[in-house]
């Protein structure tokens, strides 16, 4: 009896998508969580914006900088490149080189992205004169 | 109804009272523990304040300096920026402490002693075993489990051979 309800309703329901094409697809675009997924690119230009806001404030940047540590990811040179200026506009030298020992930290066993990353920010340290922990000493104990 | 007058009335009493007593912010004093706390932690980099929270002179001098240029700060000031807004470095709150040893040392010990307490329990607060700890009462028993031919299925009498008079190989 249950079997017979079950194709009884199934047979319903095809006869209801088939009756009525232009419900099919909105049917099958509500199976997906609503909101597009956001690609690598789009994320990284939100961060950068984020942190290129001219008039960031100290919270915005600890806010933006320990949600971004946050997510399963090591930052792109780029939004730390942006982060970075953001701690020069509020003569933060401290959260700067602290940013430097979060992505260290963040990047846990892949020893090449670290080096990677100072390469790229190398121009931007020299400008700004942030100095790596590696250079004031402070990555060892 | 007056009751209840008078009763509103002196609560408004009471509360404004208490308000003047607790001053300074006009409503509440704002506790200490209620601020955002310092903390040293790998997943939020950025505390939510820095450090050291009253500067001394050389350290608002520090300060002001900062807001120049930071290539002509020398190492000692850029350490001493970084110490007023952190307490450690990532190296300094990632490295691993000893103290697993004392933990292990620690509770070995409480272990122990709690053995010694038993071993003394034993000879000075219990007193003698039960007869029925024996090793004749014991042979007894098991003649006896043997002869009613308990368990024959899977226990002791499954295991004896009544014939011989002896344990099945």
């Amino acid at each position: 009896m249950f079997r017979a309800a079950v194709q009884l309703s199934v047979s319903g329901v095809r006869s209801l998508t088939r009756s009525q094409p232009g419900c099919k697809a909105l049917l099958a675009s509500r199976c997906y969580s609503h909101g597009k997924q956001e690609t690598d690119e789009e994320f990284d230009a939100r961060w950068v914006t984020y942190f290129n806001k001219q008039d960031i404030d100290a919270w915005e940047l600890r806010k933006g900088m320990n949600t971004l540590i946050g997510y399963d990811l090591v930052p792109e040179p780029k939004i730390l490149e942006a982060a970075l200026r953001a701690c020069r506009r509020l003569d933060d030298l401290a959260s700067a080189i602290r940013i430097l020992e979060a992505v260290k930290d963040k990047s846990g066993p892949h020893k090449d992205i670290y080096p990677y990353l100072i390469q790229e920010l190398k121009p931007t340290l020299d400008e700004l004169g942030i100095p790596t922990p590696e250079e004031l000493g402070i990555d060892k104990v | 109804m007056l009751a209840t007058r008078a009763l509103r009335l002196v609560g408004k009493r009471a509360i404004s009272t208490s308000v003047c007593v607790r001053g300074e912010h006009g409503v509440a004093k704002v506790e200490n523990y209620t601020l955002p706390a310092y903390f040293d932690r790998r997943e939020n980099p950025l505390p939510d304040v820095c450090y050291v929270q009253t500067l001394s002179p050389e350290q608002v001098s520090l300060k002001e300096k900062e807001k120049g240029a930071w290539a002509g700060l020398s190492d000692e000031e850029k350490i001493g920026l970084y110490r007023i807004s952190f307490k450690q470095s990532f190296a300094e709150m990632t490295q691993g402490s000893q103290e697993w040893k004392s933990v292990v040392g620690g509770m070995f010990f409480l272990v122990g002693f709690t053995g010694l307490i038993v071993l003394w329990q034993r000879k000075y607060v219990y007193g003698p075993v039960p007869h029925t700890f024996a090793p004749e009462w014991k042979e007894k028993e098991l003649q006896r489990t043997l002869d009613m031919k308990m368990n024959p299925v899977e226990g002791y009498a499954s295991k004896w051979d009544y014939e011989n008079k002896q344990w099945k190989k």
